[in-house]
């Protein structure tokens, strides 16, 4: 027998609408929260898109209210970090960073998403001296200061007119002539007087690495070529994400970005595995998708679970296609 | 809710409170969501390694002064301290097992 009926991994819309689904098919699920509970919302301030709210709710107010929804049905939240998982026998079985393992008979992967480094070396070095990828958490230290946001998403639209509160000046550097981000929030940034764009360019450099502090950074015009040193003292960087997948790389197949690829509604590569919100879709990303994509993942864990045959540990779970290593793949 | 284990460091009490052994500071701030979520981490920490190590926390908004000379620029940031000297350092939310790591190699 296995531990669980259905262990959730992750703690963000996605995984708590699987969480609630599942605790009300009474499948008395167990979700792991992972070192960043409640996801990307945790980092959000307002959210004016999520159905229902008119005048909008606090992402991690929003969080919160989805986790207690989830525990009033009978989820079993636990706090902690899933360090291994095996899909190749069954049940599967989740080994946690405490060094506890449980079994479960069904998997629902909803691990989304973390935020993108440049990659340009120093940004990662100078995390936390200057270089942030959370405005909420960050832009505290900025008061009266002058800093930079990489990105033109909506993402970086809203992390710029965030940090204009504590900011003495926002410069958006951003790689092409246009913005990404949605009409409202371009319209939202462009209005801002404390808001400046380059366009066309990138951050080659940003110093000072030996003073263990953000000095300034080298911007790189991708058309001309031509470097400009800009003096400030942060930068904020909302280049998008990555995919939280390297638990299941080799054994799930995983797109060329490292996503977990999906078909008929949540299933993956492995029978018995589901995967919902962002750690499956780069397109849409979104709170709401996110949500719905859980509620999937559940309903088609349900339906996988009534048709389960008695379970044999022993046997090796020769349905579960591996196909092109996926090691080959995915570059991080 | 904190544990009692945990101390609370202040920019008057700081430079006394690190000159002996090994001790965790954990810089935070009540409006830091990733810090909420560490904090049950650095509890449990504070516990382990009690009579080992010492586990404080710093409110960054009372407390200007030591996150200005550490340079601090971002939260939550767990810093070192092995008999006043800083050892190492922590940006970021990680699990409680790095920590736990970090701390050994300064023990």
């Amino acid at each position: 027998m296995a531990d669980r009926k259905v262990i959730i991994i992750g703690s963000g819309p996605a995984g708590l609408t699987a969480a609630l689904y599942t605790a009300r098919a009474n499948l008395k699920p167990l979700l792991v929260e992972g070192i960043e509970a409640g996801g990307q919302l945790m980092l959000t301030t307002m959210v004016e898109n999520w159905p229902g709210f008119r005048d909008g709710i606090m992402g991690p107010d929003l969080m919160a209210d989805m986790r207690a929804q989830a525990e009033r049905f009978g989820t079993d939240v636990v706090q902690g970090n899933v360090e291994r998982v095996d899909l190749r026998s069954r049940p599967f079985s989740i080994a946690f960073a405490d060094g506890k393992t449980l079994t479960t008979e069904a998997l629902i992967i909803a691990t989304g998403a973390s935020a993108r480094w440049l990659e340009i070396g120093c940004d990662r070095k100078l995390s936390g001296h200057g270089v942030s990828t959370c405005a909420t958490c960050d832009g505290y230290f900025f008061r009266g200061r002058p800093i930079a946001v990489v990105g033109g998403g909506d993402s970086a639209m809203e992390e710029a007119i965030y940090l204009t509160r504590f900011a003495s000046k926002v410069t958006v550097i951003h790689r092409r002539d246009s913005l990404r981000a949605s009409k409202i929030m371009q319209d939202k940034a462009f209005a801002n007087p404390k808001i400046e764009f380059i366009w066309d360019s990138e951050i080659a450099d940003i110093n000072d690495l030996d003073r263990g502090e953000v000095t300034g950074i080298v911007v790189r015009n991708l058309k001309t070529g031509k470097l400009t040193d800009v003096a400030l003292d942060g930068v904020f960087i909302a280049i998008g994400h990555t995919p939280n997948t390297a638990l299941f790389r080799g054994q799930l197949e995983l797109d060329e970005a490292g996503y977990v690829v999906t078909h008929h509604g949540s299933k993956t590569s492995c029978p018995g595995v589901f995967a919902a919100g962002d750690v499956q879709d780069h397109i849409y990303r979104q709170a709401i998708t996110a949500a719905g994509s859980g509620c999937m993942a559940a309903i088609d864990a349900e339906r996988y679970l009534d048709g389960l045959p008695i379970p044999d540990e022993t046997t090796d779970n020769a349905e579960c296609l591996v196909a092109p290593p996926t090691s080959e793949l995915y570059k991080p | 809710m904190a544990s009692e284990k945990v101390k609370t460091f202040t920019d008057s009490n700081f430079d006394e409170e690190i000159k002996n052994g090994v001790t965790l500071v954990d810089f935070w701030a009540e409006w830091c969501g990733p810090c909420r979520r560490l904090a049950p981490a650095v509890d449990a920490l504070a516990s382990e390694y009690d009579g080992r190590a010492t586990v404080a926390k710093m409110n960054v908004d009372e407390n200007p002064n030591v996150p200005g000379r550490f340079m601090i620029r971002g939260i939550p940031t767990l810093l070192i301290f092995k008999n006043g000297q800083l050892a190492d350092q922590i940006v970021g939310l990680v699990p409680k097992e790095e920590i736990a790591r970090k701390l050994d190699q300064q023990l």
